[in-house]
């Protein structure tokens, strides 16, 4: 299939991604050069120096609220794609709102217990919307051991499921990066899924 | 019983169990975790409730930080 007609289908399609850190910058990012067609990206936090070795923000935007430096580094990448921004710590009241129109939801944060309760809020909420995680992605190398796990049909969990961050194992660029864009390329492979089943029919 | 865990045929000398008798047997301390039986979520708090049945799906994930 041409590149052209993979863009024309994720066009109609809303993705949720909860956090704005080092997976959801770079899954966002991945998401619009795919050309996505809106995106609903949610996170609390300011643009930190100790950031920019893994997310995709930039040292001149040290400061600024992730959500906007993301707007605009999205908006340069690709002015087409829709973004909706909500500068907003997430909890299980307003994931509900915030993301229900979403088509699928990329799970992006930092702290496992905000994985739980976002995990939890997902399935209660749509038990039938898609779910992409990301779990183990701390340190560098070992990167055959990064993979991608499907759970039941619309859960999806993408890293090593082992690692944890810590000061002697950080989250560096390499391996966040590739874990985000796992969980992008997780996000475009179920949505061309209707396309594959639209061109059969 | 047998059931499937993570979608492997796991057999127990029992005829049921709850989530917390399984994850003694099997040994899994990580303490963050999701796990569902036949696709619904069981939370942490049900652990000691939720009865796990012969011919059971149980499909469990970790939940490790960093993003």
């Amino acid at each position: 299939m041409k590149f052209n007609e993979i863009k024309n289908h994720l066009a109609r399609y809303t993705v949720g991604i909860a956090g704005a850190g080092g997976l959801g910058s770079n899954c966002a990012v991945a998401l619009a050069r795919s050309g996505i067609g809106r995106l609903v990206i949610a996170d609390y936090d300011i643009v930190e120096s100790s950031n920019l070795n893994r997310q995709y923000y930039f040292a001149d935007q040290t400061g600024m609220k992730k959500t906007e430096a993301l707007k605009d580094n999205l908006n340069r990448i690709n002015p087409g794609l829709r973004i909706e921004v909500h500068d907003i710590k997430l909890s299980a009241y307003n994931i509900p709102i915030i993301y229900r129109d979403c088509d699928i939801i990329v799970e992006a944060f930092d702290s496992c217990q905000m994985k739980e309760m976002l995990a939890e809020t997902v399935m209660c909420t749509w038990p039938q919307r898609p779910l992409v995680m990301g779990s183990g992605l701390a340190g560098y190398g070992k990167t055959n051991e990064l993979r991608e796990r499907v759970i039941g049909n619309t859960l999806i969990i993408c890293g090593d499921e082992k690692t944890e961050t810590s000061d002697e194992l950080p989250p560096m660029a390499p391996r966040v990066g590739i874990v985000a864009n796992m969980q992008a390329n997780a996000v475009v492979e179920i949505l061309m899924k209707s396309k594959n089943h639209e061109d059969k029919t | 019983m047998k059931i499937r865990l993570n979608n492997r045929p796991e057999q127990f000398d029992r005829d049921e169990m709850t989530v917390t008798e399984m994850l003694d047997i099997k040994r899994f301390s990580y303490k963050m975790r999701i796990v569902r039986i036949n696709g619904k979520l069981i939370k942490r708090d049900d652990y000691d409730k939720a009865v796990i049945r012969n011919g059971d799906d149980v499909q469990m994930w970790y939940l490790m930080s960093g993003g």
